[in-house]
């Protein structure tokens, strides 16, 4: 086995509203990436995906506050560090993160290179303006980007440009673990294939050791990730490989979303797309029973009471439903 | 299509240029396109082809520079206020992003409220209305009661784009301009506004006129498929022949560009 690049232990996180309600978020969710591996986040809006990119970064600051759970990096604690020194000696070099909105991270009225100073600059204030511009030259060429990227100003790059340029700025200080947030959900579909480009060339240069991918599109996700993980409410509803996530999914919410993949592929036009309807759940007090049961097609008196808990199911795979794996399958068949 | 129809909105020649000089740009460039009752048609392009502005061109909100567009077998005449609210009854459009296609300051029932007074509900009692109301947004699967006295921002980007569509059900123009209508919203709430659209196509018969990057989408939803680049159309036809037999290079090439599940993904040719 592979060394562990990141490990989640049922980190829960929680938003305190102006009204001092308590909105659990991010409810037990554990997770483990492999060196070398890739693991991917799929859900509706709303459903905590971005709020768990958050919390993995140990940093946090109101309204999200954290409640339990630990997260180890590479065999390091970081639960309970104090936020500066996640600052200073986590963010950056252990754990790096890409907002969807990268692009706007970028100074206009300064160049590339300035803001590529600044971030060496936070963990290593004696470095000479002469050693990051060939640190950022040499990284920019491997990542396709040319090196007179630096010496521009933001507006002068096109917004599949200024992505990548943050992209490549954010693990300039090669980091273990790589959160990234959406980050071709702006762009068109040139730009993105640009992006996902990058994305495996990061892993396959071993620039980066491992990856957590979010988005909402699955095609991507499957074209992207090894694994790929759904969640429902700020829960864990499906674990699975990609290519089980997609094509042979066991929770109803899971196979729910498959039924909206849209693909320029012969075949689609035949099947009609099955959207979901209803909406999730106030996170404020969710339900009692399983938080999908509003929606759920397949439902049962029983579950709107009963607690429901992760199962395990064959190799590597868990989900989230009162039914086992043989009974769902059913189910299906007979719809 | 039979031949004898004819088209509802057609426009021949239709060419906008930007800038002048040396400058010059030319947004859209000679196009012919038709339209006829009943049909979806999708526009495809990359960003700066010229979609947007070949829609506001259909909608009336800028005046092409050479080129006619018919309507009805007319030609449109927007040269005055009074006129252009006419034509604004036949062809609306829903934007791209529905954070902003919304007055920040009205509250929910004043957006629903001026779609019955345009059309021309608007001295019915106030009961009545909320019943029309309602009605309009069960269609989209949103609750009056939920929505009332609320603000924009209070919803998720989803319901906005719901309500928007709402807004359509009520106003019931015979064309639909939708504009990059899914590009801001997650792949679920997609799946529900395409097929409410469809629904609205079935029910009370309007024509669509979808503008996309997504080839997917286009495949999905669309009679017939134009490929757009640099303000021309490069391809069109029906939607099993562009994008399963594309002829054209550009075609092909963002065909490719598009994540699949069923085939390989090629990433070396970017």
């Amino acid at each position: 086995m592979s060394r562990i690049m990141l490990e989640v232990n049922g980190i829960t996180t929680k938003y305190i509203t102006r009204f001092k309600e308590n909105v659990y978020a991010v409810d037990h969710v554990s997770l483990k990436v492999e060196e070398g591996k890739s693991l991917g986040i799929a859900g509706e809006s709303g459903c905590g995906k971005s709020t768990l990119a958050l919390s993995l970064m140990g940093y946090y600051f109101p309204p999200l506050y954290y409640t339990s759970g630990e997260i180890i990096i590479d065999g390091l604690n970081i639960t309970g560090m104090n936020p500066d020194e996640v600052r200073k000696s986590i963010l950056g070099t252990e754990i790096a993160y890409i907002p969807q909105s990268a692009m706007n991270a970028l100074n206009p009225t300064q160049k590339i290179i300035r803001f590529i100073e600044d971030v060496i600059h936070a963990h290593d204030p004696y470095a000479t303006k002469k050693e990051i511009y060939d640190l950022a030259s040499s990284r920019f060429e491997t990542l396709g980007l040319p090196a007179q990227v630096l010496q521009k100003y933001p507006v002068e790059l096109s917004g599949g440009m200024k992505q990548r340029t943050v992209i490549a700025t954010s693990v300039i200080l090669s980091p273990k673990v790589l959160i990234a947030d959406e980050p071709s959900s702006a762009l068109d579909v040139t730009s993105q294939k640009k992006v996902i480009k990058m994305l495996r060339d990061l892993m396959e240069t071993g620039i980066i050791k491992s990856m957590i991918f979010i988005t909402h599109e699955l095609p991507l996700l499957y074209n992207v990730t090894d694994d790929i993980m759904v969640m429902y409410a700020g829960q864990i509803v499906e674990k699975a490989s990609a290519e089980q996530a997609v094509f042979d999914p066991i929770h109803p919410y899971a196979k729910g979303l498959m039924g909206a993949i849209i693909v320029p592929e012969k075949g689609l036009r035949d099947v009609k797309l099955t959207a979901i309807p209803g909406v999730p759940p106030n996170l404020k007090n969710p339900p009692e029973g399983c938080r999908f049961a509003e929606r759920c097609k397949y439902v049962m008196p029983e579950c709107k009471v009963m607690k429901v808990g992760l199962r395990e199911g064959g190799e590597s795979r868990a989900y989230r439903c009162i039914f086992s794996e043989e009974e769902l399958r059913e189910a299906y068949q007979d719809a | 299509m039979p031949s004898e129809m004819k088209p509802l909105l057609s426009a021949s020649g239709l060419t906008k240029v930007f800038g002048y000089g040396r400058q010059k740009t030319l947004a859209v460039d000679h196009v012919d396109l038709k339209l006829y009752e009943g049909e979806v048609i999708t526009i495809v392009g990359e960003s700066g082809s010229g979609k947007t502005t070949l829609s506001k061109l259909l909608l009336g909100l800028i005046n092409p520079t050479e080129g006619e567009i018919y309507f009805q077998g007319k030609e449109r005449d927007i040269s005055t206020y009074k006129k252009k609210l006419e034509y604004w009854k036949n062809i609306q459009a829903i934007f791209q992003d529905p954070y902003s296609s919304y007055n920040i300051f009205h509250k929910i029932d004043a957006v629903l409220l001026d779609c019955i007074r345009m059309r021309g509900s608007g001295k019915l009692h106030y009961k009545e209305k909320v019943r029309i109301m309602t009605e309009a947004c069960s269609f989209v699967n949103l609750k009056f009661e939920e929505l009332t006295n609320k603000y924009p921002f209070e919803l998720s980007g989803g319901q906005m784009q719901r309500l928007m569509i709402a807004r359509i059900f009520l106003l019931d123009p015979k064309i639909l301009l939708a504009d990059e209508i899914t590009s801001m919203i997650d792949a679920c709430s997609r799946a529900t506004i395409l097929d409410m659209l469809m629904q609205l196509r079935d029910e009370i018969g309007m024509t669509v006129i979808f503008i996309t990057h997504d080839v997917g989408l286009a495949y999905y939803v669309s009679d017939k498929i134009y490929i757009m680049k640099h303000g021309k159309f490069v391809e069109s036809g029906p939607p099993d022949q562009v994008i399963l037999n594309p002829k054209e290079a550009y075609t092909k090439r963002l065909i490719s560009d598009v994540p699949k599940i069923y085939e390989e993904w090629d990433l070396s040719t970017v």
